[in-house]
């Protein structure tokens, strides 16, 4: 458990990075793990082909907030191929801590909802 | 040594360490804990008995198959059904609604029928009703549930009415802790002409349970929550309604002639037992329902109300805690609760990392947890083998989990 909740995911949950929403974002997605009721927006805007703002909202487990807040970090000055490319292992590598394949999906949830937006696909309607 | 204490030395798994501390294992209402009774009665039978059943006459095969029928005898007495007949293996209780629901919906429902459930089911006791109201035309309609967690009764009494054929429902709340007042509930259902379907996986392990006392018609429960193997349940059902239903299943033992041109069902049970059956599941059941037996339910019921009770207390102690349903009372072993804004996953989490295993999530009942307005809850839930040191040591754990995340 001390190694789940070490001292970086937790300031990144307490303290997130990058919270609220862009005033015109180019990428918009938002998506639900419904297996435990975590939600994610992310929000992009580009200049030229590159990330230049990020914004990301949401409510969930310290796992799926804290990814959410070390993405929205990492992506910034990415091209969006280079955020298309981003894998699990570059998840896991971020948060640096052992994740079992249950809280997997918390972990991996920001980037999923990232990808999609960056791939353009339609939103799931509510 | 206590009885208790026997208890515990009878359940090998309770010794292993989680993360280092001892397994406090409370989760007995997702799955129990199985004592080597069991075990060994699986083994023995893998070891020395194991061939098919109902098929070849030499000495394993009726070996196998008089143990597999001594065990449906058992699991009859221990529900007090009035014939084994009338105890029907299936998968778990999932698969037991879902025999109901096909097999007496599909020949029994119609368009302007409905099917009345309460808004307390798992998912098991709501999907099925969905899928068949679809398939015949018929209206599911749910009773709902009060601020405190419980049948809103009035309402009830309003949604029976001579258009009801079936009332479904749940003897214990596998979220919200609370007891239905079965026998009550099964009387309202006959008054209107429709039939019982009792949803038993959380009451038959922790409740006596005399099927014809309660005059149910249906009752549905699960070996592994009882001290049993999982991949087992029981439907029991009334003779006369189990004989006039169609099969469930198709396939070898349910038949009693294939033709080409049709084929001519076998007598109760076989006829909803399609293929080769979980045999060595059926005999854990029955070692399961030998050891409940012995112990008592009776015991069993007192042991959960009083270390429930204790928990309930305890839980009150922690600022900001709240508990879901009605009190220890009216509650059967399990309490779900809602922890100020922590995440019942990182709860989980806390608690995992002290060795206390609990369950978080919507344990496959969203409409409850949508009544309340939460996605998800925390549950910690109590067996025949459960110590109020455990219950402590879930205290302890929790007020770590706050201290880690409140803020």
């Amino acid at each position: 458990m001390d190694d789940l909740y070490r001292e970086n995911i937790l300031d990144h949950y307490r303290y997130p990075r990058h919270k609220g929403h862009l005033d015109a974002p180019d990428i918009h997605y938002h998506d639900v793990n419904p297996f435990c009721g975590d939600e994610i927006t992310m929000e992009v805007q580009l200049e030229g082909d590159r990330i230049s703002a990020v914004a990301f909202d949401g409510k969930g487990c310290a796992i799926s907030q804290a990814s959410a807040s070390m993405l929205s970090e990492a992506i910034l000055g990415m091209t969006l191929d280079e955020v298309k490319a981003l894998d699990k292992e570059f998840i896991l590598e971020m948060l640096g801590i052992p994740i079992g394949p249950v809280r997997l999906k918390c972990a991996l949830l920001a980037l999923k909802t990232l990808k999609a937006g960056a791939w353009g696909v339609e939103e799931w309607p509510e | 040594m206590s009885t208790l204490d026997r208890i515990r030395s009878d359940f090998p798994i309770l010794q292993r360490q989680v993360h280092g501390e001892p397994l406090a294992y409370l989760d007995s209402t997702a799955s129990s804990q199985k004592p080597r009774q069991v075990l060994e009665a699986m083994d023995a039978y893998y070891r020395h008995t194991h061939a098919n059943v109902h098929r070849g006459v030499h000495t394993l095969s009726e070996e196998a198959t008089a143990a597999y029928e001594q065990a449906r005898l058992r699991i009859a007495r221990f529900i007090n059904a009035a014939s084994p007949k009338q105890v029907i293996y299936t998968r778990n209780a999932t698969e037991s609604l879902n025999l109901v629901a096909y097999s007496w919906g599909r020949a029994n429902l119609k368009p302007g029928d409905e099917v009345l459930i309460t808004e307390m089911e798992h998912h098991s006791n709501i999907v099925p009703w969905q899928l068949i109201c679809q398939i015949t035309g018929a209206t599911l309609r749910f009773v709902p549930i009060t601020a405190q967690g419980e049948l809103d009764f009035p309402a009830l009494d309003q949604l029976l009415n001579e258009r009801t054929r079936v009332f479904a429902f749940t003897a214990m709340s596998n979220v919200l802790g609370a007891i239905n007042p079965t026998a009550e509930l099964v009387a309202k259902a006959h008054a209107v002409g429709a039939i019982a379907v009792v949803d038993g996986a959380q009451s038959v392990p922790h409740l006596h349970s005399d099927v014809q006392a309660l005059d149910v018609d249906f009752l549905a429960f699960s070996g592994h929550k009882m001290l049993g193997p999982t991949g087992i349940g029981i439907l029991y059902g009334k003779r006369a309604l189990l004989e006039a239903m169609p099969p469930f299943l198709g396939g070898g033992d349910m038949i009693r002639e294939v033709k080409m041109t049709g084929s001519r069902w076998n007598e109760l049970p076989y006829k909803f037992e399609a293929g080769t059956p979980a045999i060595a599941e059926a005999i854990g059941l029955a070692a399961a329902v030998e050891y409940l037996d012995q112990l008592g339910m009776d015991w069993v019921a007192q042991h959960e109300r009083e270390i429930t009770a204790y928990a309930w207390n305890r839980l009150h102690e922690i600022e900001g805690l709240r508990v879901l349903g009605p009190g220890p009372e009216r509650r059967g072993g399990l309490l779900s609760f809602v922890l100020g804004d922590l995440h019942p996953h990182d709860i989980a989490a806390v608690l995992d990392g002290a060795g206390v295993a609990v369950r978080a999530g919507h344990h496959c009942a969203q409409p409850i947890h949508d009544h309340f307005g939460i996605p998800a809850t925390t549950r910690a839930s109590f067996y025949i083998y459960n110590t109020h040191a455990e219950v402590d040591r879930l205290i302890a754990a929790l007020h770590k989990a706050k201290a880690l995340f409140e803020f």
